[in-house]
């Protein structure tokens, strides 16, 4: 490289590049926190002055941990992340008839040796509560807003 | 080898190779699962198989930068490791933490490990890549902690250099966004917004530096270029590294529920995210034709050329093909992440780590500078196969991805094929991809036996 530019200016454009955008980044960061409750229903799983949920507040937040708890996201897509083995969960209470029930049937339903030859879902063995919860966890995921994602139902 | 303690990291490169196999046996399970959908089912599901293969991969290569650390850090201080034996303790802790977290995937159902390792108390588990139990989390940061702690003792008793001080950077920028792990907000997108934080912030950001600075090392060490032409080099490199990538990070916030204007930002700097990887590969084949002496190591110099070219292929193009936002509203989450995911990682940090073994672990194991050509051949017929099998995975995946946005992404919903459909339609990429993935294996084996041949031989020297 050019002698004029010397080891001092690269460094200094790392140091001051890397410390200008991570500002910026973190204003975008601090503005993004301001709009999100709004975008994805916040207020229905919010804790209210007292520190409570709703009882439905705290079904999605229990059908979260369900989520987590049985690594639904090693198989599934939700919001387009995850495994890319299963289809795409985030829209699912729509592509399923904005039905709760339909949700609740399909989990219900799994075989629990699985289906010859082909890929399926494990029978998780879910409690009715947790069913119920999972279910409407899917519902509020379905109803954030993801700017148009996906480009159609399939997801 | 310089330094006695040095040693240390004969160790680490060890359990990385070790793993490496473990990550590739699981990879070929699941790509015989997309095929053969029963295959192994109930007793390994898909999820379960995936997170030993993801989880693997990133304990292999923490490994591999630790070991890597632990050669470069005394010999660029120029004084022995502050503590040999905190080194050695720390490997078996990590073994064995590792060891179990993967046996316990395999041997309870995920569920029930959640309930063992009580995720009730702070629910950390259950997402993509940061699966491992809490308890295991907590073990990971305080490894690292006391390797970040060991390593800065010796640079602070000996020599500063740039390599020392953007390794440090790199492996201390790991473990600070590691720490985000343990926030996961109730709501999903909070979760998802700062799951970013450890899993891009890492792997576009933080893991370049440790990338750039153990590059630096090698090519110093076997073209014998001016030390400050390289670091001028690395500082340029790792400058755009972050000046593009930190921003870069806004290309996984275009659907997730997070502001449209993220669509701008991550486009803009994502798309200059090839820019460092390009300068890479420019500036490690520049290094190598003004070197200043021949190194006996020809495995190690073509490990160290084949890691940026691959970096840019699989980070830097692949990443491009679908980082731009109209583009990634049709591809997001389908094949195409997953092509690049398995270029870009090969490229970047799996063959960089390979890279220092090479260089290093001749040295580790007595000889001077290199292994007997027979061995150094054997090794450099490993790169080809697993290189270009990596190829051959990524590009069938790729046409995978391609059929499964045209089939199930672009048509109108009546139309479009759904999911499951689509995997049936697209099975051809599947089988090709697990054939591919089985010439990687191949090449893997070939790896390994170079570590076995040639060892009587005399050492390779320069003709």
């Amino acid at each position: 490289m050019n002698e004029m530019f010397t080891k001092a200016m690269a460094r200094n454009i790392f140091y001051g590049g890397t410390l200008f955008f991570f500002l910026l980044f973190l204003g975008l960061t601090f503005d993004t926190m301001t709009v999100v409750p709004t975008r994805s229903n916040d207020n229905v799983i919010a804790k209210d002055a007292n520190g409570k949920r709703t009882e439905l507040g705290a079904q999605i937040v229990q059908g979260k941990k369900v989520w987590e708890d049985n690594n639904c996201v090693g198989c599934h897509t939700i919001l387009g992340e995850g495994a890319y083995f299963a289809p795409e969960l985030g829209n699912v209470y729509v592509r399923f008839g904005n039905s709760t029930d339909a949700i609740k049937a399909f989990i219900m339903s799994r075989p629990k040796n699985g289906i010859p030859g082909r890929r399926s879902m494990p029978q998780f063995n879910l409690s009715d509560a947790d069913l119920e919860a999972v279910a409407q966890f899917l519902k509020w995921t379905s109803e954030i807003d993801t700017a148009g994602w996906p480009p159609n139902i399939k997801g | 080898m310089q330094y006695k303690s040095q040693s240390v990291s004969k160790l680490y490169f060890i359990a990385a190779i070790g793993l490496f196999v473990g990550q590739i046996l699981f990879g070929l399970i699941l790509g015989l699962q997309y095929v053969w959908g029963d295959f192994l089912f109930p007793e390994i599901p898909f999820n379960v198989a995936r997170m030993v293969h993801t989880n693997l991969l990133i304990v292999w290569l923490l490994f591999g930068f630790m070991g890597s650390a632990y050669y470069i850090i005394p010999e660029e201080s120029e004084t022995e490791l502050f503590s040999p034996l905190l080194a050695h303790l720390m490997f078996w802790i990590f073994l064995v933490a590792g060891a179990a977290t993967v046996a316990a995937y395999l041997l309870v159902p995920y569920a029930t490990l959640a309930d063992i390792t009580m995720n009730d108390l702070l629910p950390t588990m259950g997402r993509e890549f940061l699966e491992q139990p809490t308890i295991t989390k907590i073990g990971i940061v305080i490894v690292v902690l006391t390797f970040l702690f060991n390593i800065g003792m010796t640079v602070l008793k000996g020599k500063k250099t740039v390599v020392n001080l953007v390794l440090i950077m790199g492996l201390l920028g790991l473990a600070v966004f590691f720490l985000f792990s343990f926030y996961n907000p109730a709501n999903l997108v909070m979760d998802k917004f700062w799951w970013w934080w450890v899993v891009h912030l890492w792997v576009e950001g933080v893991w370049e530096l440790i990338l750039g600075a153990i590059l630096a090392f090698i090519l110093i060490k076997i073209t014998g270029v001016d030390r400050e032409v390289i670091e001028k080099w690395l500082y340029i490199i790792i400058a755009m590294t972050l000046i593009t990538g930190i921003i870069g990070t806004g290309h996984h916030y275009y659907w997730i529920g997070t502001p449209e204007y993220w669509q701008w930002w991550g486009s803009i700097f994502s798309a200059m995210e090839p820019i460092p990887f390009f300068l890479m590969v420019v500036y490690a084949f520049n290094m190598v034709n003004n070197r200043r002496k021949d190194h006996p190591n020809k495995a190690a110099t073509l490990w160290a050329l084949g890691t940026p070219v691959m970096a840019f292929l699989g980070a830097g193009v692949w990443g491009f093909m679908h980082t731009l936002a109209p583009v990634n509203f049709y591809t997001h989450g389908n094949q195409i992440t997953a092509a690049h995911g398995h270029m870009a990682f090969y490229g970047a940090y799996v063959m960089i780590v390979l890279a220092m073994i090479s260089y290093a672990m001749p040295i580790l194991r007595g000889r001077v500078a290199a292994n007997s050509k027979k061995s150094q051949n054997l090794e450099m017929w490993s790169f080809w196969l697993m290189t270009v099998s990596m190829v051959f995975i990524t590009l069938f995946l790729t046409g995978a991805g391609i059929l499964q946005t045209w089939l199930q992404r672009m048509p109108e919903a009546a139309q479009a094929l759904d999911f499951m459909t689509t995997q049936d339609q697209i099975a051809i990429f599947f089988w090709m991809r697990e054939v591919a993935g089985t010439t990687f294996f191949i090449g893997l084996i070939v790896y390994l036996i170079s570590f076995f041949v040639g060892s009587s031989d005399e050492e390779a020297t320069v003709k």
